[in-house]
């Protein structure tokens, strides 16, 4: 079983405060990490590799400082890694091409894992975009796995039903983080890290296509959330229905 | 990255539970069995008996992490490590090595460093505990205090007088198993803070130790307590680190949403300073740690590094926990919020593994000599 993992380097979200002025995010200061999502997708890509053998391979198309978020991945146990630095557009489509170009490159697939969404921009198209470009079956948010050697099912819950999709390889799936708990490298897989292989791929080779996005991002702003500070004063039982009654009309209660 | 994941290790399996250890002065049996397979219970312990082979920047960033979640586990890691690992490392034989190593580093047994006595503390040399060869075994008699893990312990390195007239000259230090017979644990103390470290007394009733236990040769003994607790104290002042930098991050957040006077109060200047000290405080004493670690994995004196790093960052600990309560007002002394655990905590930082005043003694000594 040859297994791709796609990652993404992103910004630390929980680390990201909103400028008062500006409502601008202010990432300075703020430290990068490999989205948490795709860890569930290594994780999986881990779990199918030691129960069917073969390889996993971690792909990350991102900033050149990325290849040291990427050992994290090498140090959970994938095999080997390819990163293709790209500092430029960040849109979605162009980074689809250039990860399906590197795929491509790779050469044998079986299995390609994505992450349902990164945490940091949530729009969930990278990996259904892949499976467009190379033509791919996918399977989309699954919960869980059962993969055997000829074929793959993936369950996802939908608003209490479980749906299972059936795939033969090649295949692509996204995953949610329900599907599992990444684990923790340990100090001596940390270590041994820094000797597996890492390729580093020049993003313009792999893609035949002009890489102009075709979406445009105008700009990021924070949502700003101010308290409303209202305070009840009424006895407990006449607060509790104000509140209950307010929040309903703010349409926070259904 | 090793901070990345320690980091995560102590979020998800030491924050949840840190509480409830100390309340219930519970040792921290499950979090140690969950940290031997990542590594962290043979950081410096090469990588032939079955450590990570790291060094000891690399342990006080591991200690600092998980002491900000819980102090009590932070020692005991730490005692582990330092304290009883390492004099093996340096000083044990072939044997010794590949025996106790792979043990402590697999997490099979914790380990314990017994020196301190009821009469011998900073003065380790007046200590009475003996041991007399009797053929391939040293008969070991005598009583410890105050031991980290003491009564979890199941390798210890114990020091005892095989030569009384010759002072601090005639101490040994021996590798004991707890299931040795006349091995006993005294009383488990109750103590201020720290409350998850079982610390306790130990006595050696006619203890016999094959000759094979002696860890270097008669009368080195404290030679290897000085040098351990050099590295120990390294240790230590990461462990006071990571007390302070947890008050830190306490009082930034609860500063942000305690709102006094119709603001938070982290926009009153009072509040802003205290802040700006303790952070400043904290990269200062972080850098000496470092700098103490450096020395011992580039070669300097790690002696007086050691000793100023402690001394300064365990300062640091109280004053920072004790501002922490501050900044958090009447919830503070409360056990509502974490920062009064750090306040209890942090005293004991200024005290074992030499003191505050043992610690000017080396710095000073080193700049007199």
């Amino acid at each position: 079983m040859e297994i791709i993992v796609c990652a993404k380097q992103i910004v630390d979200v929980s680390d990201i405060k909103i400028d008062d002025k500006t409502n601008e995010p202010i990432l300075k200061g703020v430290d990068d990490k490999i989205s948490d999502i795709d860890k569930n997708a290594v994780e999986e890509g881990i779990k199918i590799k030691d129960e069917l053998g073969g390889n996993l391979t971690v792909l990350l198309v991102g900033p050149s400082e990325a290849t040291e978020n990427i050992k994290e991945l090498l140090a959970m146990g994938a095999d080997r890694a390819v990163m293709v630095p790209w500092d430029g557009s960040s849109s979605y489509d162009v980074v689809s091409k250039i990860i399906a170009g590197a795929i491509e490159k790779i050469g044998d697939h079986d299995l390609i894992l994505c992450g349902e969404a990164s945490l940091d921009l949530f729009s969930g198209q990278t990996g259904p975009r892949i499976a467009a470009l190379l033509d791919l079956p996918q399977i989309t948010y699954a919960q869980s796995l059962d993969a055997e050697d000829e074929k793959i099912v993936g369950h996802k819950d939908v608003g209490g039903k479980v749906v299972s999709i059936e795939s033969t390889y090649p295949v692509l799936v996204t995953v949610t983080k329900e599907i599992n708990e990444p684990r923790l490298p340990s100090l001596m897989d940390i270590l041994g890290a820094s000797n597996k292989p890492m390729d580093v791929w020049d993003a313009e080779s792999l893609v035949s296509d002009d890489l102009q996005p075709g979406l445009e991002t105008v700009e990021i702003k924070g949502v700003p959330m101010e308290r409303k500070k209202i305070v009840f004063h009424d006895d407990l039982d006449e607060s509790i229905e104000k509140v209950v009654e307010k929040l309903a009309k703010e349409g926070v209660l259904g | 990255m090793i901070e990345n994941m320690v980091r995560e290790f102590a979020e998800k399996e030491i924050e949840p539970v840190a509480d409830e250890l100390d309340k219930e002065s519970k040792y921290p049996t499950e979090i140690l069995e969950k940290m031997a397979p990542l590594g962290l219970l043979g950081i410096m312990i090469p990588e032939k008996y079955g450590g990570a082979g790291l060094d000891a920047v690399s342990f006080a960033i591991v200690i600092e992490e998980i002491s900000k979640k819980c102090a009590a586990t932070g020692v005991v890691t730490e005692v582990h490590n330092s304290l009883v690992s390492w004099p093996i490392i340096e000083y044990g034989t072939e044997e010794q090595k590949e025996k106790y190593l792979s043990i402590l580093a697999k997490g099979e047994e914790i380990g314990a460093f017994a020196g301190t006595e009821p009469n011998a503390g900073s003065d380790l040399g007046s200590m009475e505990t003996t041991a007399e060869l009797d053929g391939d075994h040293y008969v070991i008699n005598g009583q410890k205090t105050f031991i980290t893990s003491g009564s979890e312990a199941g390798v210890l390195i114990v020091f005892a007088k095989t030569d009384k007239e010759k002072g601090h000259r005639g101490i040994s230090a021996f590798l004991v198993e707890s299931d040795m017979d006349g091995f006993q644990v005294g009383d488990i103390y109750d103590k201020m803070g720290i409350n998850a470290n079982h610390v306790s007394e130990l006595f050696f009733d006619d203890m016999k130790v094959p000759k094979e236990n002696l860890l270097g040769e008669e009368g080195d003994g404290y030679k290897i307590a000085l040098s351990a607790l050099d590295r120990g104290r390294i240790g230590i002042a990461a462990q006071a680190i990571g007390i302070a930098q947890r008050a830190l991050e306490e009082s930034v957040e609860y500063s942000q949403q305690r709102e006094q006077f119709g603001r938070p109060i982290s926009k009153f200047q009072a509040i802003q300073w205290k802040l700006a000290d303790m952070a400043t405080r904290i990269e200062a004493a972080r850098l000496l740690v470092y700098r103490s670690a450096m020395a011992e994995d580039k070669g300097g004196n790690v002696s007086k590094y050691a000793a100023m790093a402690k001394l300064f960052a365990s300062e640091l600990a109280v004053d920072a926990a004790n501002e922490a309560i501050q900044i958090h007002g009447g919830y503070g002394y409360t056990d509502e919020y974490v920062v009064e655990r750090l306040y209890r905590d942090a005293k004991i930082t200024e005290i074992y593994e030499g003191t505050s005043e043992v610690q000017k003694m080396v710095v000073s000594r080193d700049l007199l000599r």
